[in-house]
């Protein structure tokens, strides 16, 4: 089954290491994510500080995630009898097989050969739109960002803005290329200015949304006792998708369910402050069911495990699943800032993929997964900036002694080698004397040369990570020197 | 049951040994001291900080007495060039009685290429949000199916002072959750090319918020 899962990272993709160094040869993308999640963490700690009782909320939201996670099959169980007793169809899917299986279904049993989807990460992580269009669906993203990565065939870099990491006249060249293929073109005189480039979309899209007979969707929430779905956004792509078709299917991991209707007092004030920096997003949708006479008189919703269960049993990573998917950990993260999601190679990047994408894969069955948790200087921003207080750095050392463990015996991991060749070098009086002398000489090379690097095995460590440029003359040097002072 | 969900729950059950099994979900904590508003206590001051939030959104914020409504809303349509607006069922007559151009009723529903061929839709509010900016519809009477409020590029929404939330726990309890509803705040808007905020991707570009004092 672990085969199904493969979907949450990107297959063929190089294991971090490799990745995030082709990356920090990209001055562009460099250029475009310092921007961005500066940019966004400035404004987030504004829209942070306006509320004074901030600490008081993430508490409450990670608490009311811990209940969700100790009573997972009850509030699971409620939230299917709500939703049905409200007119809605609930499936349950074990994995990302049998989910686009459900959908496939779904969508031909209406006719349809096109849908129009609203971004989410559950359909990403399952790869819907791949397996729909070996079905002979064709789904289009409605998303501005997503827009822009499928129609250049691309990977999402960012949770909150997937392209990020192109700037306007890449997408006004992508645009002009691509949605004639897919659709209404874009106009001949269509120029980079984002206003022209956002309205060739609106006209691209809204002839789509008129016509779309079904819709797919994620879920933000879902609350038990109502059986009311939530849906935030900024663009009204979501309304459209939420409102105009015959039939909506949503497809949500089994973590979003929340307790209560009245919890989204606590996430609607956390995740758009969090997510955007904003007092709110402009649009937030909650239904139940189905309306008679307004929107979708058909309502799916697909409760998606696909790993969930796995992570769930292990305790030290279990919160990971009270992730809201706002993305502040990404935008402070100075690893991240510097890679670009495209390098985590997981629909999941950042401090929220390093832990998360390995415990739905799982640990030890994919050497690119098992990189992820050493991508990470551990400074715990991630941490501070997390609405939940899910505990990022903690869980990181936790997985990389479970990677480290699951290879014992088998090929030392890079990761693990590193360590120990930093152990052999630590580990002896000696040793550390000469690595150091070693190091002065590199340091004074380094100088002039600009590499920094570790001698012997030390260097693996030092393949990714940059060294302070040691000083040019040893500690224990100076210290025989001035203790004879 | 279905085999998968059988299984997931029992996957579930089985990741969950951990908890004793006497605990019951309200056994585990939540502590809700957070504050019900952040905004300050006196209504007339929320009134004022909802009018400087919606606005904080780009969208446009009249204020009017209940008298010179109706006067304000044609002006504003006229001002928007709008020919042809929606009008949803229950929509209180006497708010449009000055405005000349053809109105499109609902009922029958309009088509969506109906809708998209309107110049603009006036509605009522379940209630607005002043900490957030926040205007909340819930298809109630005056507010029409979803579709309405989102599809003509121009939502004039009609929001009595009384009817403003102090902060979002409030207007939350408030809400009635088999309702759909949809929060607004301010017109559609993207950032997702080099971080430039765009009005209106595919909802009403623009919005304008008539808050109506006593
Ligand atoms: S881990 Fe926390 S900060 Fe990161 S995306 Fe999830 S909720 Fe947001």
């Amino acid at each position: 089954m672990s085969g199904d899962q493969v979907n949450v990272v990107w297959l063929g993709s190089p294991t971090f290491p490799q990745a995030a160094h082709d990356a920090l040869q990209d001055t562009q993308l460099r250029r475009n994510l310092k921007h961005a999640t500066t940019t966004i963490r400035d404004k987030r700690l504004r829209a942070v500080a306006e509320l004074d009782d901030w600490e008081t909320l993430r508490e409450a939201g990670s608490q009311i995630k811990d209940r969700v996670m100790r009573h997972l099959d009850e509030y699971l169980l409620q939230l299917e009898a709500s939703v049905t007793a409200a007119g809605g169809v609930v499936h349950w899917a074990e994995d990302a097989r049998e989910a686009n299986r459900i959908v496939s279904e779904l969508v031909r049993a209406k006719g349809a050969t096109e849908v129009v989807k609203i971004k989410s990460m559950a359909t990403q992580e399952i790869g819907l739109n791949e397996a729909l269009e070996d079905d002979g669906i064709e789904a289009t993203e409605t998303d501005l960002a997503e827009l822009i990565v499928q129609l250049n065939d691309d990977r999402p870099s960012h949770i909150l803005v997937p392209a990020i990491h192109r700037n306007r006249s890449e997408i006004r060249d992508i645009f002009q290329r691509e949605m004639g293929k897919h659709g209404i073109a874009a106009p001949d005189d269509l120029t980079d200015e984002p206003r022209v480039l956002a309205e060739a979309a609106r006209v691209h899209l809204r002839e789509k949304f008129l016509r779309a007979k079904v819709a797919i969707s994620g879920a933000n929430f879902a609350c038990a006792d109502t059986g009311t779905v939530g849906v935030v956004e900024s663009e009204g792509n979501g309304r459209m998708c939420l409102t105009l078709p015959e039939t909506l299917i949503t497809v949500m991991g089994i973590e979003k369910v929340l307790p209560s209707f009245s919890d989204l007092e606590v996430f609607l004030q956390l995740l758009p402050r969090s997510s955007t920096a904003e007092r709110m997003n402009p649009y937030t949708s909650l239904w139940t069911g189905v309306t008679p006479g307004d929107g979708p008189q058909e309502f799916h919703l697909v409760l998606l495990d696909n790993g969930r269960t796995k992570t769930l049993a292990d305790t030290a990573g279990r919160s990971a699943l009270h992730c809201i998917r706002c993305s502040a950990c990404l935008n402070v993260c100075p690893v991240y800032e510097r890679t670009g999601g495209r390098s985590y190679g997981s629909v999941y990047p950042g401090p929220i993929g390093a832990v998360l994408t390995p415990q739905l894969v799982g640990v030890g069955t994919s050497e690119h997964a098992d990189s992820l948790p050493f991508a990470s200087t551990l400074c715990g921003a991630c941490y501070d900036a997390c609405p939940v207080r899910i505990d990022i750095p903690e869980m990181l050392v936790h997985l990389r002694a479970k990677v480290v463990d699951a290879h014992r015996g088998g090929v030392p991991k890079p990761e693990a080698l590193a360590m120990k060749g930093a152990r052999v070098v630590f580990g002896s009086p000696r040793r550390l004397a000469w690595a150091e002398r070693l190091g002065a000489i590199g340091g004074r090379v380094a100088g002039i040369g600009g590499g920094r690097w570790l001698p012997g095995p030390a260097r693996k460590w030092t393949g990714a990570r940059d060294v302070p440029v040691p000083a040019r003359e040893s500690f224990r040097a100076w210290w025989r020197k001035a203790g004879r002072r | 049951m279905s085999e998968a969900k059988g299984r997931i729950l029992e996957r579930v059950r089985s990741g969950l040994r951990d908890v004793p099994r006497d605990e019951r979900a309200e056994d585990v904590e939540v502590t809700r001291a957070y504050v019900d508003s952040h905004a300050p206590g006196d209504p007339g001051a929320v009134v004022e900080l909802f009018a400087e939030r919606v606005a904080d959104y780009r969208a446009t914020v009249v204020r009017v007495a209940e008298s010179g409504a109706p006067e304000e809303i044609a002006r504003i349509l006229t001002e928007h060039a709008v020919a042809n607006l929606v009008v949803p069922p229950g929509f209180p007559d006497a708010l449009v009685a000055r405005y000349e151009g053809s109105r499109l009723s609902d009922e029958p529903p309009l088509t969506p290429a109906e809708l998209d061929a309107s110049d603009g839709v006036i509605t009522l509010a379940a209630q607005g949000i002043a900490v957030t900016g926040t205007i909340v519809l819930d298809a109630g009477p005056g507010q029409g199916r979803r579709a309405l409020s989102l599809v003509p590029d121009l939502h004039l929404c009609v929001v009595r002072a009384a009817q403003v939330a102090a902060d979002v726990p409030i207007a939350i309890r408030s809400l009635v959750p088999t309702r759909p509803t949809t929060f607004i705040s301010g017109p559609s808007a993207t950032s997702d090319i080099e971080l430039d905020r765009v009005e209106g991707v595919h909802g009403p570009r623009t919005l304008v918020v008539v808050l109506i004092s006593e």
